[in-house]
């Protein structure tokens, strides 16, 4: 398992490396990237500029390692990678990274795409869009139980 | 006792602050020091149903009492992951 929190740029090649074995035959790869545009409350769209993250660091990486840990516990997967940026991020830039490794691909797709909801939901990392005119911190929906 | 309050994203812009120590009194539940900043800080006090609370980097229950030294954070909704929701 490998987790990063880092303000550099994300490169998928290392964490690719990490999670492939001999024996499995699929790695599922999920990269987040900025979007140039988001649509506010009004349903007004709106060009962005930029983002911003801001993250508990200590929490967020042993909730990320949980979410890791849950996948793995729950799929027969093989092994997995999660890396998730902060500080200011340009438009196509990648916030965040999934590697799933596992014998078969049906095991590997679904464990990335839990991954990727479940980080969505416990981590503790926001994003700020900045747009023209204005900015604003989005905030998920609150989930009931964490 | 103490405790150190951590606040991020758009509650570390309301109170202009990362980190605060504080004297908190025993028996103090997180949900009750949130209440006590609000006081401080006013505009906290709109975030107070959406929030979650974690002391020394778990979730707890609002009504979770604190222990000398414990860090605690108001966390509002989280919003990592990628840009497309």
């Amino acid at each position: 398992m490998l987790i990063e929190i880092t303000a550099g740029p994300l490169a998928p090649e290392p964490f690719l490396q990490h999670v492939r074995r001999d024996d499995s035959g699929a790695v599922a790869l999920f990269l987040g990237v900025v979007r140039d545009n988001s649509v506010d409350a009004a349903g007004v769209r709106r060009r962005v500029l930029y983002l911003e993250y801001d993250a508990y660091l200590e929490m967020a990486e042993q909730k990320l390692r949980e979410v890791a840990e849950e996948a793995l516990s729950r799929w027969p997967i093989t092994d997995v990678a999660i890396a998730h940026r902060i500080g200011r991020l340009e438009i196509g830039e990648t916030s965040l990274l999934v590697a799933v490794s596992s014998p078969h691909r049906h095991e590997a797709f679904a464990a990335c795409h839990h991954i990727v909801n479940r980080i969505k939901e416990v981590v503790p990392i926001w994003k700020k869009e900045v747009w023209e005119g204005g900015e604003a911190w989005i905030e998920g929906e609150p989930v009931g139980e964490k | 006792m103490k405790a150190t309050v951590k606040f991020f994203a758009a509650l570390r812009e309301m109170t202009g602050t990362r980190e605060l120590t504080l004297d908190v009194p025993d028996g103090q539940t997180v949900n009750g020091l949130f209440r006590e900043l609000c006081a401080r800080y006013p505009r906290l006090a709109d975030y107070e149903s959406a929030l979650f609370y974690s002391v020394n980097a778990e979730y707890v229950s609002p009504d979770h009492g604190l222990r000398d030294g414990d860090e605690v954070a108001f966390i509002p909704p989280v919003s990592g992951g990628g840009g497309a929701d």
